[in-house]
């Protein structure tokens, strides 16, 4: 009876967890021996979606995929690759969404621009207010 | 922006009277269309148009080949289906891929994270339409696919370049969409 029951407890459990029983990724979880190389690492892991989990990135995150995104980022650039090849290689696949750092393309100028134009209309402003008090 | 017509030097213009405003209702209106309607949250492939990327899985049953980037360039689509005997709804697509195999359509699986005893398991409970079974220790082929989850299927055509990714769930009403994709990839 208790065995069955047993059973049933894990039949019940299992799906609910719904998660692998497979050991983390060897560089999901140490960091590298290089300090400049991790550093690096940790930096481009805090740039990059985690993509289960989406409004994480894969430095903060615990899914088992993004433990497999940071051993890949960690080997790659213990493989001497660079972080930003790592990012480009990721956009490739996942599209912008993967990054959080926007590059600048047709469809995100306007965000860059948009400081520069405001910028302007409040030099344009300012001097002619400025101009104004001096003829006062 | 209208130039006002000459200012005492004290008056606000109309423009900077009501342009806070303007902007604030704008914004106000942007706020509620994005949460009523909140985006979709799948990540689609931006692969799709691509060839596969390289790869040589092995194999994930005893019973069954393993999958490299190779076995897609045979002349004919096939359909790459990415599951887990640990992703629930993984079963659910099951009858829906075992209807595709008995029309005569090829389908490959990956299996992510998985041990060989589980998927083996799970292939017994649910039923195996695959004809070759790569085993995706650390997601390293869902990343390179650009695939973001389980299950997700990709309709490869014979050149082994990918035509169309199907995120979640193969329900029965998707079937005719599937069959359409395998067709065009012909």
């Amino acid at each position: 009876m208790r065995l069955l029951a047993c059973l049933l407890a894990l039949w019940f459990a299992a799906p609910a967890a719904a998660q692998d029983s497979m050991p983390p990724a060897p560089w999901a979880y140490r960091q590298l021996d290089d300090p400049a190389q991790e550093a690096r690492a940790q930096a481009l892991m805090e740039t990059l979606r985690c993509l289960k989990c989406q409004s994480q990135s894969i430095a903060d995150s615990d899914a088992p995929m993004a433990g497999d995104m940071r051993s890949q980022v960690r080997q790659r650039i213990a493989a001497g690759e660079d972080p930003e090849a790592i990012r480009s290689w990721l956009i490739e696949r996942y599209g912008d969404y993967v990054s959080y750092t926007p590059r600048l393309t047709s469809l995100t100028w306007p965000l860059f621009a948009m400081p520069l134009v405001l910028l302007a209309l409040v030099m344009l402003l300012l001097r002619r207010r400025l101009r104004k008090g001096d003829s006062a | 922006m209208s130039v006002p017509p000459p200012l005492e030097p004290r008056r606000a213009s109309p423009w900077a009277l009501w342009l806070p405003l303007i902007l604030f209702a704008g914004f106000l209106a942007l706020v509620i269309h994005g949460l009523t309607r909140p985006g979709s949250t799948e990540v689609e492939s931006a692969m799709v148009g691509k060839p596969l990327p390289a790869f040589a899985l092995e194999p994930a049953v005893f019973d069954r080949p393993g999958l490299a980037t190779a076995d897609f360039k045979v002349g004919k689509p096939r359909l790459l289906n990415i599951f887990a005997s640990w992703c629930v709804p993984c079963a659910i697509e099951a009858p829906q891929l075992e209807s595709l195999r008995r029309e005569g359509v090829a389908i490959d699986g990956i299996a992510i994270r998985d041990r060989r005893e589980d998927v083996a398991a799970f292939l017994a409970r649910n039923g195996n339409p695959f004809a070759r079974i790569g085993k995706d220790d650390v997601s390293a082929v869902q990343l390179a696919l650009g695939s973001s989850g389980v299950p997700e299927s990709f309709v490869i055509d014979g050149k082994g370049v990918i035509r169309y990714q199907h995120i979640g769930v193969i329900r029965a009403e998707d079937l005719p969409l599937i069959r359409e994709k395998l067709e065009e990839a012909q």
